[in-house]
């Protein structure tokens, strides 16, 4: 080799492993426009499928006349819930263990329901023919409100009437779904009894959508000569779909092959089990020719995965000098008209009970109760770890509300009642066990970087100004320090509909020294063929340019639980670094027989085992993994390959400091962010650039979401939001630029100390805008206003305020 | 339906097919021509995915009827590839600056932003988000699709100056 004259640094730097910020292998295809999503996958006589939706929330179908739609040349047929109940097919399993309508089953639950399935030869005649589809309703009642769903005698869910226990166990109404409680009520209702101070706030975090621009889409082919039903869709966890189409289609697991190609971006939308996938495959399986789903943007807005829904109402108690001494939230979750949540099976609530947050709070209490409505089902973790952002828009309204009843500083609420550095890892009075933390410093570093001192004075000097007529902005400093919790998880907890959540990769070494690598988990953008690469890279000395990555394909990739709730570094990046740690093991094994010294008497250098002591004796990794393919060694079996089923001993434990600082017409409600800055520890940094992309991507999203985005309906139950029109998505004019920074605080659990980042920017970033917004006009009176701010809802607290005069 | 007769340039390249009058050019180019680069995202105009450059404007393929660009000069992102296969500069620039994640908005996106740089070859930051405000990405938050066309802009006028 001609590399001895090269330090370990040198070497270390050429194979762009963690820490790199290495370039996106991914991006020389999809700059050039040849990605390859679902909508790109054509496939021989391939049909195209639409839905017949429902234009009522609540209605009775009382009959279905597919005449004319069948009449149409062109229209191979017209699916309904009669055609698929022989099968079983007209309802399926939901995630949250309650069932879903396929195809209205005799009524209707929300606007924009699958009625009926058209099946034609391409696209124009499915829409033409669902246009044909006669279907009458007769309309009844339609409840939109959870608090009035749960005192109405009408009964959404007529399926389950008389069921009084549900899968989560007692329901206390016809249109309850369960409670779900965590932590000691007597104690923390004692403690607010007794308190110095409580503030006592509804917090509502609105419904929204996570609107990838890409939106759900499925082709199911099945191959009548071989049994075998290739699916191919939007799959954020591609193994567990093939297990639960395996389970409700009767089809042996081994003849189902699911492949999520490239994914046009996910944020929670792409988790879930959606009639189209269904209806697909059976008419892939009547038909015997493959069959394409793609949902337009109005269906993905109406019927696909909407997000939160939470009523939150909270009471926080403290002593006079700011210490918190209890935390109690009764939650109202709005679930639609099916609970379809997202959440690992015995979380009901997701994490929402992280909601003691950054803060040591010694005894607290969560009630969660989930409602039947006339909306859509979903309660997606929209960029988020199953709730987690519910929980720290929670606590970070509840800390400011607090500071207003107290009259602090709510940077200095926080600061004194952070978990402190010494005290991880940190049992929560919720039940979880912190990983690792340092609170205060992330906090000094982020005030530091914004002069917050310097923010403070400019506020008073710019109120003394408004008050003087010389200006009509305010300024607001809107602060948050969250913690995550991400990385589903360990088994013994964590599982979706019985599968737990541990995940895996495979690892092949060529023997020519380069390699493949296959994982459970799917990219939809998050740059995993670049980033898993720079794991294996740093583990065994291979440059990650000689690395592939493949992921989304259940016929090769080991199984695991697929991408979302930040949990491919943590679970997926872990059992990468645990493979290739096995493979390791086995090259010292062979540097050592080729070195002629014992396995114990080689150290690992980088990218090669040297003889201890002899450091020019050494054998590189491709001369091992070339040997490892051509020498017999005795007590070695040839080959250099291995596989890691990682099972999480806990959760990680992200965290942030986030400032924004926003200026606001008091006149228009229009606002500006003129500043955002956001610290993430999100433990040990793989590639430093794609982090920051995710750091922007996500605050983005933060942005859309505080200010302005939501999935609004009226007392009839219309969607009002269901166009980009109406649904707000920031463009490149008003996203501000964002300054980003970091602490490393490693996991102590992981093996190389990392946590996840791609869902910190949305939980952390939705309370900085807001509080943001309410600091502005905490000097003229505001405790609390519900999100999202957008112009009209700003302009309204100000002129609730008295300030228009 | 009757189908009418289209005959347009792809890409510096004759095409022409049968569509029906109603054929939108987004499914013309992806469906007839397998040209999958530009992406359908909501089918409303808003979103820009389905951007391409038509006889010299940025055009939302979603919403224009391929009856309306017969005999027009259509470019997709395809077409902006260097003719020896590297990437164009716009192209590599997205990737050095990370100026995509998913990659569903790219195509639209580089299209657009090649039109931008023809219209005005200096941009400002401020001119540069006003100029793509017409193509949503969900994934970026923008900053770094910015920074890429901007320096594309610099490296275009280097190799113009260069060229004199």
């Amino acid at each position: 080799m001609n590399d001895q004259t090269l330090t370990p640094e040198e070497r270390a730097a050429s194979l762009k492993g963690m820490g790199s910020s290495r370039k996106r292998v991914e991006d020389v295809r999809f700059t050039q426009g040849k990605g390859n999503y679902v909508d790109d996958i054509k496939l021989d006589g391939m049909l195209f499928g639409d839905f017949v939706r429902s234009p009522y929330a609540h209605a009775r179908v009382k009959s279905v006349n597919k005449e004319a739609a069948l009449a149409l040349p062109g229209v191979i047929a017209v699916l309904t819930a009669e055609d698929l109940s022989p099968l079983g097919l007209h309802w399926m399993p939901t995630l949250a263990g309650d069932k879903q309508m396929v195809l209205a089953d005799g009524k209707v639950l929300f606007q924009g329901q699958e009625v009926a399935y058209v099946v034609a030869e391409d696209r124009y005649i499915a829409a033409d023919a669902v246009e044909l589809v006669e279907v009458d309703y007769e309309e009844l009642p339609v409840l939109t409100d959870p608090f009035e769903a749960l005192k109405s005698d009408v009964v959404l869910r007529e399926d389950l009437e008389g069921q009084t226990e549900g899968a989560h166990g007692p329901r206390k109404h016809h249109n309850h779904i369960f409670t779900w409680e965590q932590g000691d009520k007597e104690a923390t209702e004692a403690i607010l009894a007794e308190a110095d101070v409580v503030a006592e706030e509804m917090v509502y975090y609105h419904r929204t959508h996570p609107c990838p621009l890409e939106t759900c889409g499925c082709v199911a082919s099945m191959d009548k000569v071989t049994g075998k039903l290739t699916l191919y869709g939007t799959f954020q966890a591609p193994h567990a779909i093939r297990t639960v189409v395996s389970l409700i289609s009767g089809i042996a697991e081994h003849n189902i092959r699911v492949i999520s190609p490239d994914i046009g971006g996910g944020f929670g939308n792409k988790v879930g089990a959606y009639a189209g996938y269904v209806c697909s495959v059976v008419a892939s399986i009547v038909t015997g020719q493959p069959v394409k789903w793609v949902e337009d943007r109005m269906e993905n807005l109406m019927s696909t995965a909407f997000a939160r829904d939470y009523w939150m109402q909270g009471k926080i108690a403290a002593t006079k000098d700011g210490k918190i001494t209890g935390l109690w939230c009764h939650t109202t979750a709005d679930h639609g008209g099916f609970d379809a949540c997202a959440d690992p099976t015995k979380f009901p609530a997701g994490f929402m009970n992280i909601c003691t947050g950054s803060y040591d709070i010694p005894t607290a209490y969560l009630a969660v109760d989930g409602v039947y409505t006339n909306k859509a089902p979903g309660g997606v973790a929209y960029r988020c770890s199953f709730r987690v952002t519910e929980a720290a828009y929670f606590i970070e309204r509840m800390i400011e509300v607090l500071a207003i009843k107290l009259n602090m500083d709510a940077a200095e609420l926080r600061r004194i009642n952070f978990i402190k550095a010494d005290q991880f890892p940190y049992q929560s009075a919720l039940g979880w066990e912190y990983d690792s933390g340092d609170y205060h410093t992330a906090w000094d570093k982020a005030l530091k970087a914004v002069d917050y001192e310097g923010l403070r004075a400019e506020q008073s000097q710019r109120i003394e100004d408004f008050k003087a007529g010389k200006t009509r902005k305010l300024l607001g400093i809107g602060l948050t320090h969250f913690t995550e919790i991400v990385g589903a998880g360990p088994v013994k907890n964590c599982d979706i509909l019985g599968l737990g959540m541990f995940d895996s990769c495979e690892i092949r070494i060529h023997p020519t020294g380069s390699a493949i690598a296959r994982l459970g988990t799917i990219s939809q953008g998050q740059g995993h063929a670049t980033t898993f690469a720079q794991i294996i890279a740093s583990e065994i000395g291979l440059p990650a340019d000689d690395i592939t990555l493949e992921e989304g394909d259940t016929d090769t990739a080991p199984y695991g639980l697929g991408t979302y709730g930040s949990r491919s570094t943590p679970v997926a990046g872990a059992a990468t670094a645990m493979a290739a740690r096995k493979i390791r093991a086995k090259a010292q094994m062979i540097a050592a027989y080729l070195l002629e010294v014992h396995d114990n008497d080689v150290e690992w250098d980088v990218d090669r085992f040297a003889v201890k002591g002899a450091p020019e004796r050494f054998k590189t990794m491709k001369e091992i993994a070339f040997a490892a393919y051509n020498q017999a060694i005795p007590g070695l079996e040839p080959g250099l390959e291995a596989v890691s089923y990682y099972d999480p001993p806990n959760m990680t434990y992200p965290f942030g400091a986030y400032i924004c600082v926003m200026e606001i017409d008091v006149d228009t409600g229009e606002w500006d962010v003129r500043q955002f800055y956001a610290l993430d520890d999100c433990g040990t940094r793989i590639n430093p650039m794609i982090i920051e992309g995710q750091v922007h991507g996500g605050v983005t999203e933060a942005l859309a979401i505080a200010m302005g985005q939501e999935i609004a309906y009226d007392e009839m139950g219309n969607v009002k939001t269901a166009t980009l029109m109406d649904f707000f998505i920031p463009t490149a004019w008003e996203t501000p630029n964002y300054t980003t920074d970091h602490t490393v605080t490693p996991s102590p659990h992981h093996p190389i100390g990392a946590k996840g980042v791609g869902e910190s920017p949305n939980v952390g970033g939705v309370p900085a805008f807001s509080n943001a917004v309410h600091d502005a006009f905490r000097p003229f009176g505001l405790v609390q206003s519900h999100m999202p701010h957008d112009h009209w809802r700003i302009w309204k607290i100000a002129n609730g305020l008295g300030m228009h005069g | 339906m009757s189908k009418m007769h289209v005959k347009l340039t792809v890409n510096g390249k004759q095409v022409e097919g049968l569509a029906e009058p109603r054929t939108l050019l987004i499914h013309f180019l992806r469906e007839d021509l397998k040209i999958t680069g530009p992406h359908i995202g909501c089918e409303t105009s808003h979103c820009g995915a389905c951007t391409v450059d038509i006889d010299g404007k940025s055009v939302k393929s979603c919403t224009t009827f391929v009856a309306q660009v017969n005999g027009a000069d259509v470019t997709t992102v395809e077409g902006l590839t260097n003719d020896d296969g590297s990437l164009g500069v716009l192209q590599e620039m997205f990737r050095e600056h990370h100026g995509l994640q998913c990659g569903f908005c790219t195509p639209g996106m580089i299209t657009r932003a090649h039109r931008l740089l023809q219209e005005n070859p200096n941009p400002s930051e401020e001119d540069i988000r006003f100029g793509m405000a017409g193509n949503l990405c969900r994934c970026t938050g923008y900053q770094n699709i910015v920074k890429a066309i901007s320096a594309s802009a610099d490296m275009l006028n280097a190799q113009k100056e260069a060229a004199e």
